[in-house]
């Protein structure tokens, strides 16, 4: 009997110990970006958060990350915009539309995009979504729009709103699966109730799936975010990779760069012993930052909705 | 109660029902008279609430469900090609076996979430119909302080005569109750029996109930459904006292069911 309980102990030391070490490693993650970023915070301090200028030459170094942490912004954004709605439209087509042998593929290949390597999704934007991109979208934008600032400057496919476009679809399996379960989480006798009260299926949705689900559907927008904050790959390779001051996003049609493309490609050539390391490692530190306060307020979100369906607000 | 002759308000002709291939109702005649209470008895799995739900076109909603026969509303097919689903729904209401308000909405908006649909504005003729709709559901004067709480808020019987209000409120014809006070206690059962037999004075009410008690206390007439067939359908008084099927003699002496 004592055996079994020591054993049972150890087991759930050992468990422990594993599942401890994940917060480990996150704790450990941060401590060694403060500390590798401390060099650049203490020389530049404020300007690191809010300067353009970018330049690692020694003797002329200065460092302002504002160009990227917006580039991240606003590819995120137009990420958001483009695949928010998509996303919704599959997931309220598959639990409420479509027929069983429709619903069970479609969610599948769905989920394959998930599956897709980044790099693929960049390889294929760069030879090939950028001219349809281009062709089809932003040059008849900016031939006919083009004096609206946010359509300004000669388009060439390698751009903010490539990286969108891609982040975009890159985003659609998570928010798309997440709302999916949601939008499935929503009680039948809810929608009964709504029907028997003459809604048509439109109404029944928008009045009543959605506003039940709604920060739970907020929950799936905002992991999207966090996907599309994080990418790396296949934004380096549409956005264009501009730097300093040109790389503040003023136009959809301008080349620009988020703060993980600006580390991936300046990391392995950054001037050893200068302050260029350390500023990458500062943009590394606002990037997870930005990265875990978004994923922190997607799981408060789920969590809520899934205790407001265990506390049966209606089943 | 058979014997004064009133108007037929709802009629089912030849009606057969399926989930998938599986047969839920067969071929069910029965007639639904106007102002009265007609209950829907029978064991469980018998078919009667796939009745009552082909009597607004709910079980359409079920995927894979079929439907042969007629439904008539005032003698007009309820399951013709040009009658929409959405019309007729606002003319035969619908209480659910669980009380289902919505939970997001308050108990004003509870109530005039339907009319809300059909485009009514806020203001003095939705306050004077949400307050009307309550009082008939006999409810008005428990909730009136409170009509901005959650629908939620309110306890499970005083929840069910909300989801009644919400159907009195768009002014239906006809009210189908699917085993309305199944998930209620006793004092609950009671009120929203009362609130049945009160309801007839303006609409006509469909009743799903297996407690053959509560269909001999509030029904006028009674339909007995086995197996999805219709066994036995009358006067409730006679129905219950001197049945003509043996059937329906064993199920209402509680020989099974």
């Amino acid at each position: 009997m004592n055996q079994t309980l020591s054993y049972d102990n150890l087991f759930k030391l050992l468990t422990a110990i594993i599942a401890a070490s994940a917060a480990v490693i996150l704790i450990v993650n941060a401590y060694t970006l403060s500390t590798g970023a401390l060099p650049v915070l203490q020389r530049f301090g404020g300007y690191f958060f809010i300067g353009t200028q970018w330049n690692p030459v020694p003797g002329r170094e200065i460092f302002g990350a504002l160009p990227y942490l917006l580039g991240t912004l606003v590819t995120s954004a137009i990420a958001l915009l483009i695949g928010v709605p998509l996303s919704l439209g599959i997931a309220i087509f598959l639990v409420e539309m479509a027929p069983k042998t429709v619903k069970v593929p479609i969610s599948y290949l769905v989920e394959l995009l998930a599956a897709v390597p980044s790099v693929i999704y960049g390889l294929w934007g760069l030879f090939v979504f950028r001219f349809w991109i281009l062709n089809y979208i932003e040059t008849p934008l900016s031939t006919y729009l083009g004096w609206i600032p946010v359509f300004s400057g000669t388009p060439f496919g390698l751009d903010v709103f490539s990286a969108g476009v891609i982040l975009a679809i890159m985003i659609i399996p998570t928010v798309s699966s997440v709302s999916r379960e949601v939008i499935q989480a929503v009680p039948d006798s809810l929608r009964e109730a709504a029907y028997s009260i003459g809604a048509t299926k439109w109404e029944v949705t928008r009045h009543w799936v959605l506003s039940y689900g709604r920060s739970g559907i907020f929950g799936a927008v905002i992991l999207g975010l966090g996907r599309a904050v994080g990418e790396t790959m296949a934004v380096t390779m549409v956005i264009g990779n501009a730097i300093g001051p040109a790389a503040v996003p003023t136009s959809l049609f301008k080349p620009s760069q988020t703060m993980s493309s600006l580390i991936a490609n300046g990391f392995l050539e950054a001037t050893p012993a200068s302050l260029e390391l350390p500023a990458y490692i500062g943009v590394g530190l606002i990037l997870l930052l930005l990265a875990l306060s978004i994923n922190i307020i997607a799981h408060m979100m789920v969590t809520r909705v899934l205790k407001v369906k265990g506390g049966g607000a209606v089943e | 109660m058979s014997e004064t002759p009133s108007k037929d308000k709802m009629q089912c002709n030849g009606l057969s029902a399926w989930f998938g291939s599986k047969q839920a109702l067969k071929n069910i005649n029965l007639t639904v008279k106007a102002n009265s209470v007609t209950a829907i008895i029978g064991p469980s799995g018998c078919g009667k609430s796939t009745l009552v739900r082909c009597f607004n076109r709910m079980h359409e909603l079920i995927p894979n469900s079929k439907i042969e026969g007629k439904v008539l509303l005032d003698g007009e097919n309820i399951y013709a090609d040009h009658v929409d689903p959405v019309l007729i729904r606002r003319r035969v209401g619908m209480v659910f076996q669980k009380p289902n308000p919505f939970p997001t909405m308050s108990i004003y908006d509870n109530v005039a979430a339907g009319l809300k649909l059909t485009g009514v504005k806020k203001g003095k003729n939705l306050d004077d119909i949400v307050k009307q709709s309550l009082e008939k559901a006999h409810l008005w004067d428990e909730v009136k302080d409170d009509l901005k709480k959650s629908g939620t808020s309110i306890s499970g019987g005083q929840q069910q005569r909300l989801c009644i209000a919400r159907a009195i409120a768009l002014q239906p014809e006809v009210i189908l109750m699917d085993e309305p006070c199944s998930a209620l206690d006793p004092i609950a059962t009671a009120k929203i029996e009362e609130l049945i037999v009160s309801l007839k004075r303006d609409y006509t009410v469909v009743v799903v109930t297996h407690n053959m008690q509560q269909a001999a206390r509030v029904s006028d007439f009674t339909a007995f459904l086995y197996l999805g067939q219709l066994v036995e359908y009358g006067a409730t008084i006679s129905v219950f006292e001197n049945p003509k099927s043996e059937l329906t003699e064993k199920y209402i002496t509680g020989k099974f069911g």
